[in-house]
């Protein structure tokens, strides 16, 4: 058994930011994630991020990516790759099995878990067909793989998520037929369906894809129209000519290690389902265990590197790293960007979220 | 082939060392360092297995490592993640049908 | 102005703001006329927080303010259509206009991330908000620098009978 003062599992934005903010504060930190590369979701986030100049706006995923891995080596900062993290017990022993044959027990005063989310999946005839994947899925072949998994594509849903992973598909070369979404209104932000729109993909609303056809692989896509219960309405049906089909159906929190280790849980509809409760500064129902990120609500990588610093700001304090008077600003300083992030049209509705999932954490 | 050499944001495709990986008995060139389901892909390989009952083709579904979906028979061991794999130098992979075998493919 | 007065046929719908929405937007406006360079144009039309644009721009012609949720106008009195903010703006909603450049030529200068990129004194077809090409037009240059970080701004001229219609160019095969 080894001893570390926090361990911090998931070495995507939210992981790296938490793991540089405790050892800039001066805590020894061990950063663990299941991957041969580090970084989660964030390379794969080519494009250009909103906020302000606080927030790196302006600058794309990976370029932001890139940054936090050299802040990292500059503050050798332990990392494992190929670690992953089975089971937390007695709120502090860390279960990790290394390059799948090593099995290690490290003893952490802190745990912080920035394990992400998971892409939801939606059920119709033939969706098992080879060339039916996440949006995700397809996002990771183009950017991090650079091989395009097909070259018609049909997006189901309209999300943020649907409409960025479009508009790469199309920067990469494929050709997006469509994008259906279920609800009346599309969900992503207006600026990203206006790109997709300009170069010319139809956007579909109240319709849902109805059946993947082909043999070996998807050869096209049948959609339809659905009423406001959400039932096909006959003879509305388009097939499609594609070889993929994209599903962009929402986000859910991976939250399997909290709950195994003892956090308690909130049920959040608006960030993806069920999370572990939590504080303003990130700790979970269980002193030493902390969240940050996607697990503790799906919002963006923007938001996941803000309360990384939150999570790992706390932790490092928890264990007198750092003095009341420099956590109280530096406090301040995250909550007010994290503020500015859940604000507007969008993100008033996360930060009402995350105030009810805060309050339960005072009952 | 459905490689990605210009990309707009990413940049030209850098020349990497090639490997060579057998697919169902074929001699295929795979980029070093890069997982096997993107080196399938990149030949345009239909599907990776078929299901035990039904015989049904499956492919990617999540592309990265959670759902399982993408496993093939790889170097005589079945059921591994193409998807999260990187490929090897002489590395057999074969379309495995239901569970695989140990040892063997659907090609034994 | 709220993107659900105008629901059926608009941004939440098609992708794409409508002209209804667009004129409804108090960010959204056209050089005048006499104005004799291209102008920054704004179809920034819901809230989100972001503010590169105002700190893109060099002559503070870009106000967005306190809340970076508020919609940026631009002082086209200040605006020296530099083109700086067309590539900072993460949405790509940013372009340069001007509505007679020559007698009877519009000028465009908008953001562009695909390939193959057109080459200066190329032909191209210029498209509208949905992607349908309306007419053709010339590539007058292709900007790419290190600042703009791979977001091309390219320069055409087009009929100026779709001045307002037009916002970019249909994508070249590869």
């Amino acid at each position: 058994m080894m001893d570390r003062e926090i361990v911090v599992i998931g070495a995507g934005p939210a992981g790296l930011s938490a793991a540089l903010e405790a050892a800039r504060a001066g805590a020894e930190v061990l950063l663990v994630d299941e991957n041969h590369k580090p970084g989660g979701q964030l390379f794969k986030q080519i494009h250009k991020f909103f906020g302000s100049k606080d927030h790196q706006a302006g600058v794309r995923g990976i370029d932001i990516g890139v940054q936090l891995l050299e802040e990292a080596k500059e503050l050798k900062i332990d990392v494992w790759l190929n670690a992953e993290v089975c089971g937390i017990f007695n709120q502090n022993e860390v279960w990790i099995v290394r390059d799948k044959e090593r099995s290690v027990t490290v003893r952490a005063e802190r745990i912080i878990l920035a394990t992400g989310a998971t892409e939801n999946a939606v059920n119709f005839p033939g969706w098992t067909l080879p060339g039916v994947m996440g949006a995700g899925a397809a996002q990771t072949m183009i950017n991090i793989h650079r091989v395009l998994p097909g070259q018609k594509v049909l997006m189901i849903g309209s999300g943020n998520v649907g409409v960025i992973v479009s508009y790469q598909l199309l920067q990469a070369g494929a050709d997006v037929k469509a994008v259906v979404e279920a609800a009346p209104r599309l969900g992503g932000y207006g600026v990203h369906t206006a790109k997709v729109r300009r170069a010319g993909v139809p956007f579909y609303t109240s319709h849902t894809v109805l059946e993947a056809r082909g043999k070996d692989h998807v050869e096209s896509a049948v959609i339809g129209r659905i009423d406001e219960r959400w039932k096909p309405i006959p003879g509305t049906e388009i097939e499609l000519e594609v070889d993929t089909i994209c599903i962009a159906a929402g986000l859910t929190p991976l939250v399997e290690l909290a709950f195994a280790a003892g956090c308690r849980p909130v049920f959040s509809p608006v960030l993806g389902g069920m999370v572990p409760v939590h504080d303003a500064a990130m700790r979970t129902s269980l002193p030493s265990l902390y969240v940050a990120g996607d697990i503790s609500g799906v919002e963006e990588a923007s938001t996941a590197m803000e309360e990384g610093r939150m999570a790992g700001l706390s932790a490092a304090r928890s264990l007198g790293h750092i003095d009341d008077a420099t956590y109280r600003i530096r406090y301040e300083a995250v909550e007010n960007r994290l503020l500015a992030l859940r604000s507007g049209l969008f993100g008033q509705k996360r930060r009402d979220a995350k105030e009810q999932i805060v309050s339960q954490s005072q009952g | 082939m459905n490689r990605i050499f210009e990309h707009p944001i990413l940049g030209p495709l850098e020349d990497t060392e090639l490997v060579r990986i057998f697919v169902d008995g074929e001699p295929v060139e795979a980029r070093k360092g890069e997982v096997i389901a993107a080196a399938l892909i990149a030949t345009g390989k239909q599907y990776f297995r078929k299901t035990i009952k039904l015989q049904e083709p499956r492919g990617i579904y999540c592309g990265i490592g959670r759902c399982t979906d993408c496993v093939m028979t790889v170097n005589g061991v079945p059921n591994v993640r193409t998807c999260v794999t990187e490929v090897e130098e002489g590395m057999v992979i074969e379309t495995q049908l239901g569970y695989g075998k140990w040892g063997r493919g659907i090609n034994s | 102005m709220r993107t659900e007065d105008h629901k059926d046929r608009g941004l939440k719908t098609t992708g794409a703001p409508s002209r209804e929405e667009l004129h409804a937007t108090e960010g959204y406006r056209l050089p005048d006329p006499d104005r004799p360079r291209p102008l920054a144009v704004i179809e920034c039309i819901e809230g989100i927080p972001c503010n590169p644009c105002e700190t893109a721009c060099p002559q503070q012609a870009i106000t967005v303010g306190e809340e970076i949720t508020a919609l940026p106008v631009v002082d086209m009195t200040l605006c020296n259509g530099c083109g700086l903010c067309v590539a900072a703006c993460p949405g790509l909603a940013i372009y340069l206009k001007q509505r007679f450049y020559r007698e009877d030529q519009s000028y465009i200068a908008f953001p562009f991330e695909y390939l193959p990129f057109p080459e200066s004194g190329q032909a191209v077809e210029m498209v509208d908000r949905e992607g349908r090409t309306l007419c053709e037009g010339t590539v007058l240059k292709v900007v790419i620098n290190r600042k703009n970080d791979h977001t091309a701004v390219i320069h055409a001229a087009y009929p100026e009978k779709f001045f307002e219609e037009v916002v970019s160019i249909k994508r070249l095969p590869r």
